[in-house]
């Protein structure tokens, strides 16, 4: 609690460092990555954080400062030849994809520790701190880091917030943003920079490996939560921000504890749970959507199946035997009990031992069904010419999905019919 | 990018076997790894199949997500264990020979990870050899092989398991990430420049062995890391293969008009 205390009223300057720059590339890079994201880019974000380090490299050895901006202009260079490449082994040879990120990946990064550890034998004076770019020391951030951090993030903002409209088709539809005069080079030109500038800042912090999560992760989050691209990046920024800021205080709390993992960490769970428990689309809802739906048809199959064991018999309301059903139509039998007692419950059978009735609620749904079913066949062999032997199968899966809107405008298209085509009654409500 | 993936995650399989077994024992280690480098192909298939998130992110989440909980293992458990994140990243293949094998009764037989490679080469080959038919069904027509019976599932996950093998066994000597430029490399030069599955397993053979010789001499002309030195060659040859390729094209459409 002590530490919970002192890490938010954020006194220690340290902390102040450390939160103010996790705020700055969580900003950046989850605002770039949404955008990645969405052009399915995920991977090459992964690829140009490991190729920033020969550029680093080399504007250390041209340079011979440990200048930030130095440094970042060698990635800056290093990033964009590598998206380059990728691009040029995509379109212009049979390289896959996935296998020309691969080798740019890992030639690129062979190469950074190739020069990296070459200067480390060689007399290129003090290089400590280089290898800040390959693991990331979010807990050593230094006021001169930050500034640059913040300046690379009012860049991202600023140029984001003005070519939104234009990134946004970009990144939805490439083909007509060309086809109405985009200029969708010079803007993919943009959209790649500000994310190898994102990938260069965020790297010092959480290093080249966990730089791919910090992209992906809150925007594969945000994006089962909405539809609109813009409420999808408030909340990857929000996932980001928080993570990070959750991060940062385990670090801080437990010594040694590093920044960058624990930070992915969380936001993968964030990631994990919004995928598990988002409405609609999560897997739970899903789940649970289809359990509905399989009940609902299961019911009207049942009501369907009742009503066809009465139809032309003289009494109605008789108790039919279970087994009777089954014959009629094959059931799996637990499903087939479930829903006998779900049915019962809605008070559209009567259930007794080993034997079912409708009720008189139960017989108008039934009807419903039936109706529906003959209405479409009737629609398919009048309207769609048909033949009656092959919409059968067809009006089976149809008549769980007619709405009333529908069902009303089948009857007045087909004139309300006495029969459907295979001269059976079609049943109205009364 | 699979293998890229999975190279990254059986790190915490080796923490976790390295604690398990309290000792550098190689072959705990080796499986460790090769069960976390299984479940993670497992995972990325469920979060893109059944989570329904697109195929790319679901490489990355998962691959960082393990890398940091590896990362966070090493932390907690430092002093239990000898691992750091340079050699997890990187290695360093010129320790290999200080690190010797030696049996009970006090034979020398050389290095250790000499044993592995050799041991793992030897595996390797005999599965490709039994597998041949079965991989190059699978690797070429997946519908195809299911609609003929082969299960693609079956082989998808022993090739998987066979990367994570071949990765845990390279991790000292070339680091997490160089074993990928090894794994794509000399296997993408190969693709580029042969027609038929059989030249392209002899020249994937060649180029790898190229890649090692000449980024041995590279990185001893530099000072240099080796592994990266290797890794850097790889590319060099690839781009050779591509300029190859490019000059055969002209060529063989001239002989075709």
């Amino acid at each position: 609690m002590e530490a919970f205390v002192d890490f938010f009223s954020f006194q220690d300057p340290n902390v102040r460092l450390v939160v103010l720059g996790m705020l700055f590339i969580s900003l950046s890079s989850s605002l770039v990555g949404s955008f990645a994201f969405l052009q399915k880019k995920s991977l090459v974000g992964d690829a140009v954080a490991h190729s920033l380090l020969p550029g680093i490299a080399i504007a250390f050895m041209i340079s011979g400062s440990k200048n930030p901006w130095v440094l970042i202009l060698g990635a800056l260079i290093s990033g964009w030849v590598s998206i380059l490449i990728m691009d040029f082994l995509t379109k212009r040879s049979k390289i896959k994809t996935d296998t020309s990120i691969a080798l740019v990946l890992s030639v690129m990064f062979g190469l950074g520790i190739l020069l990296l550890t070459h200067i480390q034998h060689s007399d290129f004076g003090n290089q400590s701190g280089l290898d800040k770019f390959l693991f990331g020391k979010a807990a050593s951030l230094t006021l001169i880091d930050i500034q640059a951090f913040g300046l690379v993030t009012a860049v991202i903002v600023v140029l984001v917030g003005v070519f939104y409209r234009e990134f946004k088709l970009l990144s939805f539809n490439y083909e007509f943003a060309q086809a109405i005069g985009m200029p969708v080079k010079a803007l993919s030109f943009l959209m790649n920079t500000l994310l190898v500038l994102a990938i260069t800042t965020g790297i010092q912090a959480v290093g080249v490996v966990l730089m791919a999560a910090l992209l992906i992760a809150p925007a594969a989050a945000a994006k089962i939560w909405t539809y609109s691209l813009s409420k999808m990046i408030l909340i990857a920024m929000g996932f980001a921000l928080f993570s990070s800021l959750l991060g940062s205080f385990v670090s801080y709390t437990y010594i040694n504890m590093p920044t960058g993992p624990w930070i992915v960490v969380i936001l993968t769970f964030f990631t994990v749970m919004s995928l598990l428990f988002a409405p609609k689309r999560g897997v739970f809802s899903r789940m649970k959507m289809q359990r509905l739906n399989s009940l609902k048809i299961n019911s009207e199959n049942i009501l369907k199946t009742l009503y066809h064991l009465e139809e032309g018999k003289e009494t109605l309301f008789e108790w039919h035997k279970v087994d009777q059903i089954l014959e009629k139509r094959a059931f799996n039998k637990v499903t087939l009990k479930n829903t006998l007692r779900l049915l019962s419950q809605k008070r559209w059978i009567v259930l007794g031992d080993q034997k079912v009735k409708l009720s008189r609620a139960g017989e108008i749904e039934a009807r419903r069904v039936v109706r529906l079913h003959r209405l479409w066949e009737m629609y398919l062999t009048k309207r769609l010419n048909f033949k009656s032997d092959h919409i059968h199968s067809n009006a089976e899966t149809i008549e769980h999905i007619i709405t009333p809107e529908i069902e009303l405008e089948l009857i007045k298209e087909l004139g309300a019919p006495k029969m459907d085509p295979h001269s059976s009654e079609i049943p109205y409500a009364d | 990018m699979v293998g890229d993936a999975i190279s990254h995650a059986v790190l915490p399989g080796i923490v976790l076997a390295f604690l398990f077994s309290g000792s550098r024992d190689s072959i705990t280690v080796l499986i460790g790894a090769m069960i976390l480098g299984v479940l993670a192909s497992v995972l990325i298939e469920v979060i893109h199949k059944k989570a329904r998130l697109q195929e790319d992110a679901a490489i990355g989440v998962t691959f960082t997500w393990l890398f940091a909980i590896g990362v966070i293992l090493i932390t907690l458990f430092s002093r239990q264990i000898d691992l750091d994140q340079d050699c997890v990243l990187y290695g360093e293949i010129a320790y290999v020979p200080l690190d010797l094998w030696f049996l009970e009764s006090g034979v020398n037989l050389g290095p250790r990870a000499l044993w592995i490679a050799g041991g793992l080469f030897i595996l390797v080959v005999i599965f490709v050899i039994i597998g041949y038919k079965g991989l190059q069904i699978t690797s070429f027509n997946e519908e195809f092989a299911v609609s003929v019976g082969i299960s693609a599932m079956v082989w998808h996950y022993l090739l998987m398991g066979m990367v994570s093998a071949v990765t845990v066994a390279s991790f000292e000597a070339v680091g997490a990430i160089l074993v990928v430029a090894l794994l794509v490399g000399p296997a993408a030069s190969a693709y580029l420049i042969s027609k038929r599955l059989p030249t392209m397993l002899a020249l994937t053979i060649a180029f790898g062995i190229l890649s090692s010789v000449s980024g041995y001499y590279l990185a001893k002309y530099l000072e240099g890391s080796i592994a990266g030195a290797i890794a850097t060659m790889t590319g060099v040859w690839f781009t050779i293969s591509l300029i190859l390729s490019k000059i055969k094209k002209p060529r063989q459409m001239a002989g075709l008009e």
